[in-house]
C-alpha cells in the first residue's frame, strides 16, 4: 500500500491544455510522481469508472477536475469525483466558470446541430442526416451521449472545495498548489480561489499607467500598440483590470490584450460587471455640460459600439458562471 | 449476431468507441467507430470578432493549439485582406517548427514509438514511455523531457504563452524577436537537428535492424490504397507552412493540386447519424463507404501522407532520409517520382522524417537577419468579409474557414480538423484489424487489442480536436455481448 496520498485528475468537457500543463512542469512531474498516486486520469492512466466506484468514499485526497459540465456523462463523473474526494478542486476556466466551451450558451442546441451537420461549407448533406442517441444499423443499435442544451459549471452541480482558474492554469501555479498541500501548510478557506493572486493582472503587469482616459476603443486588429503604456490606456480592450492576477501577464508582455483566462479578482462576483464600471470610468465623453440626456446616451452608445461583442469579451471564459447566464431560450 | 464493444476510454469517461458486429459464423460482419464528442466551435465562433479566433479556436485543443492559432491567423490575413510583412511570415513559421518538433518528439518516445520500440509483443504493461526509457536508457528519457522543455520555451517566447498562445494578428505577428532571443533559438534549433539524427539512429537499430518489426511494418494488416494529401511548395517540397494543397493518387499521379481557399470545391464532409465527428471525402470522386482504392474518395492527411504527395524535402539532411525511406520501402519510380508508400505502420518513420525537417527549416529561419526586424505588423486597410486559412498540422491538413459582415463579425465559420480527414481511413484500419484477428467468434484478445490500438496511434489521432482524448493514451476494454446486450465475456488491456 503506497502512503503517498492520492490524487487524481479528470476531465470533462475540455481540450486537453489542462493535462499538458502538468506535463510542462518538466522535471517536477517526477517530484509530483514522488508525493501523490495518481490512482486515476483517463488521459495518462488506465483506471476506470467501475474502479473508481469501487474505492471507498472520501479516500482520493485530491481530485483536480478539468472541462466544463457538456454533457449528461459529464455530470455524472461530477458527483462520482465529488463522493470520492475530501477535495474536489476545479482545475482550470471550463470547470472553473465554464470557459471557451460556455460561449455554446450564447446559441441553442438546435442552432449548433444546424450549423453542423445542416449548413457548413463543406457539407454533402441532402438528406440532412443529423447524429442522434441511438440509430438503428442493419447489424443492431448504436449509441450517442446527449448534448446537454447549456454548459454548467461544476459548481453548478456539486460541492466544490477551491478553485484553481485559468486557461489553462500556468504550470508554476500548479506546482505552487501541489507544493502547499504537500507542505502540509494550513489550507486557506474551503471556497478560496487558489494558485492564483488576490489582486488583478495589472499589478503583475510591466506596462505603466497614468489613469488618464480614452476618447474610443480599438479592436486589436486596428492598431499596433506601443511597447510601455497601458494597453486599455491605449485603447485596447484589455481585461487585465477585471481578472485574478496569478499568470505573470504574459499576454500584455506580448502586446496583446489580456483576455480574462483567470477570472475575476478577489471579492468580485461577477467579471464582466467589474470590466463594465472600470470602462465606464476611463471613458472620455468630452463635454457634457449642456447635453442633453438623450445626446450623452448617444455617445456612450457611440463609444461602446467599438466593443461590437461585449457578452463574448466580458465573459470569453465565464459565460456559464456568470450573472449574464447565456441566451434566454 | 454478437457484437463487441470496443470502448477505448470506458463508457462514462468515452471520447472514442468502437463496435464489432459479428456474423452467424463469428465472423466479423461489420466494424462501426463512433466518437461521442461534441463542443460546437463553428456555431458558438459565430457572433464572435474575426480577431478574436487565434485565441477561440486554440481551445479546441489543447495538445496542437499552435496549428489551430496558426490557420486561424492565416484565414484572418484574408477575412482582412492584408498581406503579413516578410519577417512576420518568418517568425510564424519559425514558431511553428518549434512547435512541430515537441509535438513529434512526443508522439514518438511517449505515445507511438513504444509500440515498437518495444515490440507489439511486449508486456502491455511495459509499453509506455518508461518501458522506452528503460529499453534506451534513462539518459535518453531527461534528453526527451529537455527537448520538450527549450520547445516549448520557445514556444512561450514567441506566442506569449506555452500552452494557448496569443501573438498572431492578421497581417502578422505581435512580439519582435530580440537579438538574444534569436541567438537562444539558434542553439536550441541545433540541439534539435542533433536529436532528430539520434532519434532516427534508434529507430535504424531497434525497428529497421529487427527483421521481425520490418515483417510487422510490410504486412498487409495495415496496407491501405488510399489517395495521399499534403501541402507543397512551388517545386513539389513538402511544407508544413504554406503553399498548396496536392492530393496523389494511389499510384501517385498527381491528382489534384488547388489553393487551401477552394477546399470546399474538392473535399466534401459526410454525416452519420451514429457519430458526431464528419467523414471527409474527395469530392470529384465521391463516397464509396469504408474502401481504399483509386475508386474511393477516402484520403489520408498524415506524415506518411505527406512524404507521398511531395516530390522531395526542402532540407538537405531530411532530403536524405526521404530517399532511404523510399529506397527501404522498395518503393518504385514513375513519371520521375517515387511511388506512394501505403503501409501504415511506416507513418512512424514517415513522422521522424518530418521531425529532422522542421529541426533543419527551424535552425534555418532562426539564422536569418530578417527573424529581428521590427516590422512585425501591416494593418489591415479593410475587411475583405472572407477567409480560409490552412496548414499542416502534425495529424493532417487543417484548414479554418471564415465568413463575416462588414464589420468582422463573424457570421460562417466552418473547420475541417487533421484528425477528421483520416476518421475513415481510421475506421477501415480497425475493421481491417478486427477482420485479421477475430474468427469464428475466435476473438484472439491480446492481438485484437494491442493490433486495434496500433491502428489508431499509427494516425496519432488528436481526439482533442475531434473529441478532447490525449492521443495514444488509449486503455482499451472489449466486451463481447449478445444480440440482446447481456455481456458473455469481459478483458480489458492497460495502457
Amino acid at each position: 500500500m503506497s502512503l503517498r496520498p492520492k490524487l487524481s485528475v479528470y476531465w470533462a468537457s475540455s481540450c486537453g491544455g489542462c493535462e499538458i500543463a502538468i506535463v510542462n512542469l518538466h522535471e517536477k512531474l517526477l517530484n509530483l510522481d514522488e508525493r501523490f498516486e495518481l490512482v486515476f486520469c483517463p488521459c495518462l492512466m488506465d483506471t476506470k469508472k467501475a474502479e473508481v466506484e469501487a474505492m471507498p468514499d472520501a479516500s482520493v485526497a485530491v481530485t483536480l477536475f478539468n472541462g466544463a459540465i457538456r454533457t449528461e456523462e459529464n455530470e455524472e463523473m461530477a458527483h462520482l469525483m465529488r463522493r470520492k474526494s475530501k477535495l474536489l478542486v476545479t482545475y482550470g476556466a471550463c470547470s472553473f466558470q465554464g470557459g471557451i466551451p460556455a460561449l455554446s450558451n450564447f446559441h441553442s442546441r438546435h442552432d449548433h446541430f444546424r450549423t453542423m451537420y445542416g449548413e457548413n461549407a463543406s457539407l454533402a448533406n441532402p438528406a440532412q442526416v443529423s447524429p442522434r442517441t441511438r440509430t438503428e444499423v442493419p447489424e443492431g443499435a448504436l449509441e450517442l451521449p446527449a448534448f446537454y442544451e447549456r454548459v454548467k459549471t461544476l459548481a453548478q452541480c456539486v460541492k466544490v472545495d477551491y478553485f484553481i482558474p485559468g486557461c489553462p492554469p500556468e504550470p508554476h501555479q500548479v506546482w505552487n498548489v501541489m507544493e502547499g498541500i504537500i507542505s502540509g501548510r494550513p489550507l486557506p478557506p474551503l471556497g478560496s480561489v487558489i494558485g492564483a493572486g488576490t489582486s488583478s493582472v495589472c499589478d503583475e503587469c510591466e506596462r505603466t499607467r497614468a489613469t488618464k482616459v480614452v476618447p474610443r476603443f480599438y479592436r486589436t486588429y486596428e492598431v499596433a500598440p506601443g511597447p510601455d503604456k497601458c494597453l486599455l490606456e491605449q485603447g485596447i480592450v484589455c481585461m487585465g483590470i477585471a481578472t485574478r492576477d496569478g499568470c505573470g501577464a504574459p499576454c500584455p508582455k506580448v502586446n496583446m490584450p489580456c483576455t480574462g483566462c483567470y477570472g475575476p479578482p478577489e471579492g468580485v462576483r461577477d467579471q464582466g460587471a467589474k470590466m463594465v464600471a472600470a470602462l465606464g470610468s476611463i471613458l472620455d465623453l468630452g463635454e457634457y455640460k449642456g447635453t442633453t440626456p438623450e445626446e450623452l446616451t448617444a455617445k456612450v452608445e457611440a463609444l461602446l459600439a467599438s466593443i461590437p461583442d461585449q457578452a463574448g469579451t466580458y465573459y470569453k471564459y465565464g459565460a456559464a458562471g456568470s450573472i449574464l447566464g447565456g441566451k434566454t431560450q | 449476431m454478437r457484437r463487441i464493444t470496443i470502448n477505448p476510454i470506458t463508457r462514462l469517461e468515452g471520447h472514442g468507441k468502437i463496435e464489432i458486429f459479428l456474423d452467424e459464423h463469428g465472423n466479423v460482419a461489420n466494424t462501426y467507430f463512433q466518437v461521442p464528442e461534441l463542443r460546437g466551435f463553428e456555431q458558438f465562433c459565430v457572433g464572435r470578432p474575426a480577431e478574436d479566433m487565434p485565441v477561440i479556436t486554440n481551445r479546441i485543443c489543447g495538445v496542437c493549439p499552435e496549428a489551430h492559432h496558426m490557420a486561424s491567423v492565416k484565414a484572418l490575413d484574408q477575412l482582412f485582406g492584408v498581406e503579413p510583412t516578410p519577417a512576420a511570415k518568418k517568425i510564424r513559421e519559425l514558431f511553428y517548427m518549434a512547435f512541430f518538433v515537441t509535438d513529434h518528439i512526443t508522439h514518438f518516445y511517449a505515445l507511438g514509438g513504444p509500440d515498437f520500440i518495444l515490440g507489439p509483443d511486449a508486456p502491455p504493461g511495459a509499453r509506455n514511455l518508461l518501458g522506452v526509457v528503460r529499453k534506451v536508457g534513462i539518459e535518453v528519457g531527461k534528453q526527451v523531457i529537455d527537448c520538450r522543455a527549450r520547445n516549448h520555451h520557445v514556444i512561450q517566447m514567441l506566442g506569449g504563452r506555452g500552452i494557448h498562445p496569443v501573438a498572431g494578428v492578421p497581417g502578422g505577428w505581435s512580439k519582435v524577436v530580440s537579438a538574444a532571443e534569436r541567438a537562444e533559438i539558434e542553439t536550441i534549433a541545433s540541439q534539435n537537428v542533433e536529436f532528430a539524427l539520434f532519434t532516427l539512429k534508434i529507430f535504424d537499430q531497434i525497428v529497421l535492424g529487427n527483421p521481425a518489426y520490418l515483417d510487422l511494418v510490410m504486412s498487409d494488416v495495415y496496407h491501405h490504397r488510399t489517395y495521399s494529401m499534403g501541402t507543397v511548395d512551388e517545386q513539389n517540397r513538402l511544407n508544413f507552412f504554406e503553399g498548396r494543397i496536392r492530393v496523389v493518387d494511389p499510384e501517385g499521379r498527381e491528382f489534384l493540386k488547388y489553393e487551401a481557399a477552394d477546399y470546399a470545391r474538392h473535399i466534401a464532409e459526410r454525416v452519420e447519424p451514429w457519430t458526431y465527428l464528419k467523414f471527409p471525402y474527395l469530392k470529384k470522386i465521391g463516397w464509396k463507404g469504408f474502401v481504399d482504392g483509386p475508386q474511393s474518395g477516402v484520403y489520408t492527411a498524415t506524415p506518411l501522407s505527406r512524404l507521398n504527395a511531395a516530390d522531395r524535402l526542402a532540407t538537405p539532411l531530411a532530403q536524405e532520409q526521404f530517399e532511404r525511406f523510399y529506397q527501404t520501402m522498395g518503393a518504385k519510380t514513375i513519371a520521375g517520382r517515387h511511388q506512394p508508400v501505403h503501409h501504415r505502420l511506416a507513418t512512424h518513420w514517415a513522422r521522424l522524417i518530418e521531425l529532422l525537417y522542421a529541426a533543419e527549416r527551424m535552425q534555418e529561419l532562426a539564422g536569418d537577419p530578417e527573424i529581428t526586424s521590427p516590422e512585425i505588423r501591416n494593418i489591415p486597410q479593410g475587411i475583405v468579409g472572407t477567409g480560409v486559412g490552412s496548414v499542416e498540422a502534425p495529424r493532417g491538413t487543417l484548414t479554418h474557414h471564415y465568413v463575416s459582415d462588414d464589420r468582422a463579425i463573424l457570421t460562417k465559420v466552418n473547420l475541417v480538423v487533421g484528425t477528421t480527414n483520416n476518421h475513415a481511413a481510421i475506421s477501415m484500419s480497425i475493421r481491417k484489424a478486427a477482420e485479421k484477428f477475430v474468427h469464428g467468434f475466435n476473438v484472439v484478445e491480446e492481438g485484437l487489442l494491442n493490433r486495434v490500438e496500433m491502428a489508431f496511434r499509427l494516425y496519432d489521432p488528436c481526439f482533442s480536436c475531434a473529441t478532447h482524448a490525449l492521443p495514444g493514451a488509449m486503455p482499451l476494454i472489449v466486451s463481447v455481448r449478445n444480440h440482446e446486450g447481456k455481456t458473455l465475456k469481459s478483458f480489458r488491456r492497460d495502457g
